[in-house]
This record gives structure tokens, sequence and C-alpha cells, in this order.
């Protein structure tokens, strides 16, 4: 049995699992941003019930959320794709683990920064975007580097909601040929060369920042 | 209540997974630590390829793999098996990196001082540097413990009746009726046993801390 007529398909299946990274980190990010000022506000009405919502994204399962979102919604009249569904749990997911790093590195910025532009006579939104925003991602880059690797990773569990993706799509193969265990060490490779590079990039990145910083 | 009760079926295995992989991670871990801190130039590199290999590959891949994958002759996996030792073998590449990193940060001085009261290596090692990096990885590995209880889920989709597994279990026979509730109730039976966890951990962590 030849494999290799079989690789364009875990290739498409990869070129999906990218995509659902793509988006499950990108707009979970620009979520999680949310979820950490509204986790550090005064208000208890915004601090209470966000600090709610990022324990339980962190409590339970990426897989009991992707299933939420894929046959819970359904019954209460909200219907999604299957990749659509996916990426909504993905990106759930993302949003309450970032949280928690972007908050660290929000905090980490120290408060005479705040008092500095205080003194200075900047607003507290300019203080915010302009002075602690950038100084705070950037201590908190490398972290958010090491959950990307780790939501590329997840976007197999999408394979149980039948998403097409590299998972999916490998066990689709290996019910074809038979070749289970070659079939899932090549996927496993796949996913290992995608993986390891960006852990090496990440390693890079946080050297660089080190050197750059303070 | 019968929601309830179907889910709870599936507890008894999410905990046997997840402590039968957590103790293969925690034993498996030492000697991977002891590759990546060979002195050993080769074994250094060989341990660290192997470490990224078994951390690049997801969960799923490692389950499917060992399941479906596994024969030698007559012998194959059950999907319990599977679960356990690929979840475990997985806890070992971790755990081996947060064993290093916490001897990584023991102060120089400990060996130095160690060896400047003529201890040897090995007693250095197992007598002052080891007891040391277990508090200080004690943190790290809680909170490993915490998402291998939920990574644990992972093995429903090879057929370990843990929770996720019972939750799905009932909501395909009761299409009409479940809805979400199953998934609901597994997901509080997961907090229900995380948020303990979490709170006997931070207790250890500042004991500990105080001790110091």
């Amino acid at each position: 049995m030849d494999l290799v007529q079989y690789f364009p398909r875990l290739l498409d299946g990869l070129g999906v699992s990218l995509q659902l990274t793509a988006i499950s980190v990108v707009c979970g990010y620009l979520i999680g941003l949310l979820f950490a000022l509204g986790a550090a506000s005064i208000r208890p009405w915004l601090r209470w019930p966000t600090l709610v919502v990022i324990e339980i994204g962190r409590g339970i399962p990426a897989l009991v959320v992707l299933y939420i979102a894929y046959y819970g919604l359904p019954s209460i009249g909200i219907l999604l794709e299957n990749f659509t569904a996916a990426a909504f749990g993905l990106t759930f997911t993302v949003a309450a683990y970032s949280s928690e790093t972007i908050r660290a590195g929000l905090q980490s910025v120290d408060n005479a920064q705040r008092e500095a532009s205080a003194a200075l006579g900047l607003s507290p939104l300019t203080t915010f975007v302009r002075i602690i925003l950038p100084q705070g991602t950037r201590s908190a880059v490398p972290a958010l580097m090491g959950l990307a690797i780790q939501s590329f990773q997840g976007t197999s569990l999408a394979y149980s909601i039948s998403v097409n993706e590299l998972m999916s799509q490998s066990y689709q193969v290996s019910t074809v040929t038979f070749e289970y265990l070659k079939v899932y060490a090549i996927t496993g490779l796949i996913y290992v060369a995608i993986a390891v590079p960006a852990t090496w990039l990440s390693m890079l990145v946080e050297r660089r920042l080190a050197r750059g910083h303070v | 209540m019968t929601v309830l009760l179907a889910v709870l079926a599936g507890l008894p295995l999410t905990l046997l997974v997840t402590v039968c992989a957590f103790a293969i991670g925690l034993v498996g871990g030492v000697p991977i630590m002891l590759g990546l801190r060979s002195r050993i130039f080769p074994v250094r590199i060989a341990t660290r390829f192997l470490v990224d290999l078994i951390r690049g590959v997801p969960t799923i891949v490692w389950l499917f793999l060992l399941y479906f994958g596994f024969s030698f002759g007559n012998f194959r996996f059950n999907s319990l098996g599977a679960a356990v030792l690929g979840l475990g073998i997985i806890s070992a590449a971790y755990l081996a990196e947060m064993y290093r990193g916490a001897f990584l940060v023991l102060a120089k001085g400990q060996s130095e001082a160690a060896q400047a009261l003529g201890f040897g290596r090995r007693t250095t090692f197992v007598r002052i540097l080891a007891p040391q990096a277990i508090r200080t990885a004690l943190p790290s590995l809680t909170s490993y413990l915490l998402a291998l209880v939920k990574d644990s889920s992972i093995a429903s989709t090879i057929g370990v009746t843990e929770i996720v597994f019972a939750a799905t279990t009932f909501a395909r026979q009761n299409p009409e009726s479940a809805g979400l509730t199953p998934f609901f109730f597994a997901a509080g039976v997961y907090l229900a046993v995380s948020i303990p966890l979490a709170v006997v951990a931070r207790r250890l962590d500042t004991r500990l801390r105080r001790s110091f």
C-alpha cells in the first residue's frame, strides 16, 4: 500500500488545522485581553463575572467546550457548522488561558510607569494604550507564543466534532488503508514539523526580548 | 438526576486514568531529566530530541497511535491501557522539563558547598540538590496534575468510558430531551474535582514556602 497518494489529503487537513489555529489564536488573544482587563477591573460587577467565565474556560476540558458548541447550542436554536463550532470552542478556551498570561504581563509593568504617566498629565486611556500595554504584552510574548503552539496541537480535538482537519483526515486515511501505525506516525511527525521549529522560534524570541529588556 | 448519575459513572475512570498517567509521569520523568542534565553531549542531545518529539505530537495522535497502531504478535493495548500509557509518556516528558527547571534555579553555591564539604557527586545530588528541587517543582507539578484531569477526557476518543464518554453516550441515547445538560453536568464534575485539588495545592505550596 502506497501512502504517498494520501499525502495531499493530510496536507489539506493541515491547512484546516492551521486556519483553526489562526482564528482561535487571533480572536482568542483579543478576547483574552478584554478578559484580562475585566478581571483587573475595580468594579466588582465587571470583575466577578469575568473571573467566573475565565475559571470556567480554564477549568473544563476543551473537548467538553467543543461538544457544548457543537451538540449543545443547536438545542437552544443556534446551529453551527462543524468548523464554526470548533472555531468558537477553541477561541473560548484560548481566550480563557491567554487572559491569565496577559494579566500577569500587564501586572509585571512597574507601578512607577503609571505614576510617571500621571505626572506627565497623560490621560488614563493614553497611559494604558501607549505605556502599559506595549510593555505588558512584551513580557507576555514568550508565554503567548507557547500557548499558540499548544492551540495548534489542540485543534486536533476538532476531530471529535468531525471537522476535516489533519487528525480527521488521517483517521479516514487509516480506515481506508489499514496502515494505522504508519498513518498516525506520519500524522504525528507533521504536527512535530510545525510545533518543534515554532518552539525553537519562541525560545529565540524569548532570548532576544530578555536581552533588549531592562 | 439520571443525567448526573450517568455522567458520574464516568468519574472513576477519569480519576484512574489521571492518577496512573501522573504516576508514570512522576517516575518516568526522573530518568528523562537525568538525560537532559547529562554531562555527555550525545545523551543530552538525544534526550532533548526525544522530549521535543513526545511533546510535539498532540495527545489524541498518541492515543490513536498506541490504540490502533501498536501490536506485538497477539498483544494489543485495550483502550484503557493505551490511554494510561499515552498520557503517561506525555506526562513524563513534561514533568522531566519541570524537574530540570527546578534544578536550574537552585543556587550554584549549593553544589559548590557540597563539594567543599567533600560530598560525592551522587550524595550531593540525592541528599542536597534533589530535596530542594522537589520543593521548587511542586507548584508546577500540581498545576500539571490539574491539566491532566482535563486531558484525560481525550481518552474518550478511543472509547475509555470516562466522564466525557458517559456524557456523549447519554446525549446520543436521549436526543430529544438531553440537549446541553449532560455536557454541563460533565463540566460541573470537572470543576468539582479540580477546584478542591487547586485549593489543596495552594495550601501545600504556601506551607512549603514558609518552611524555607
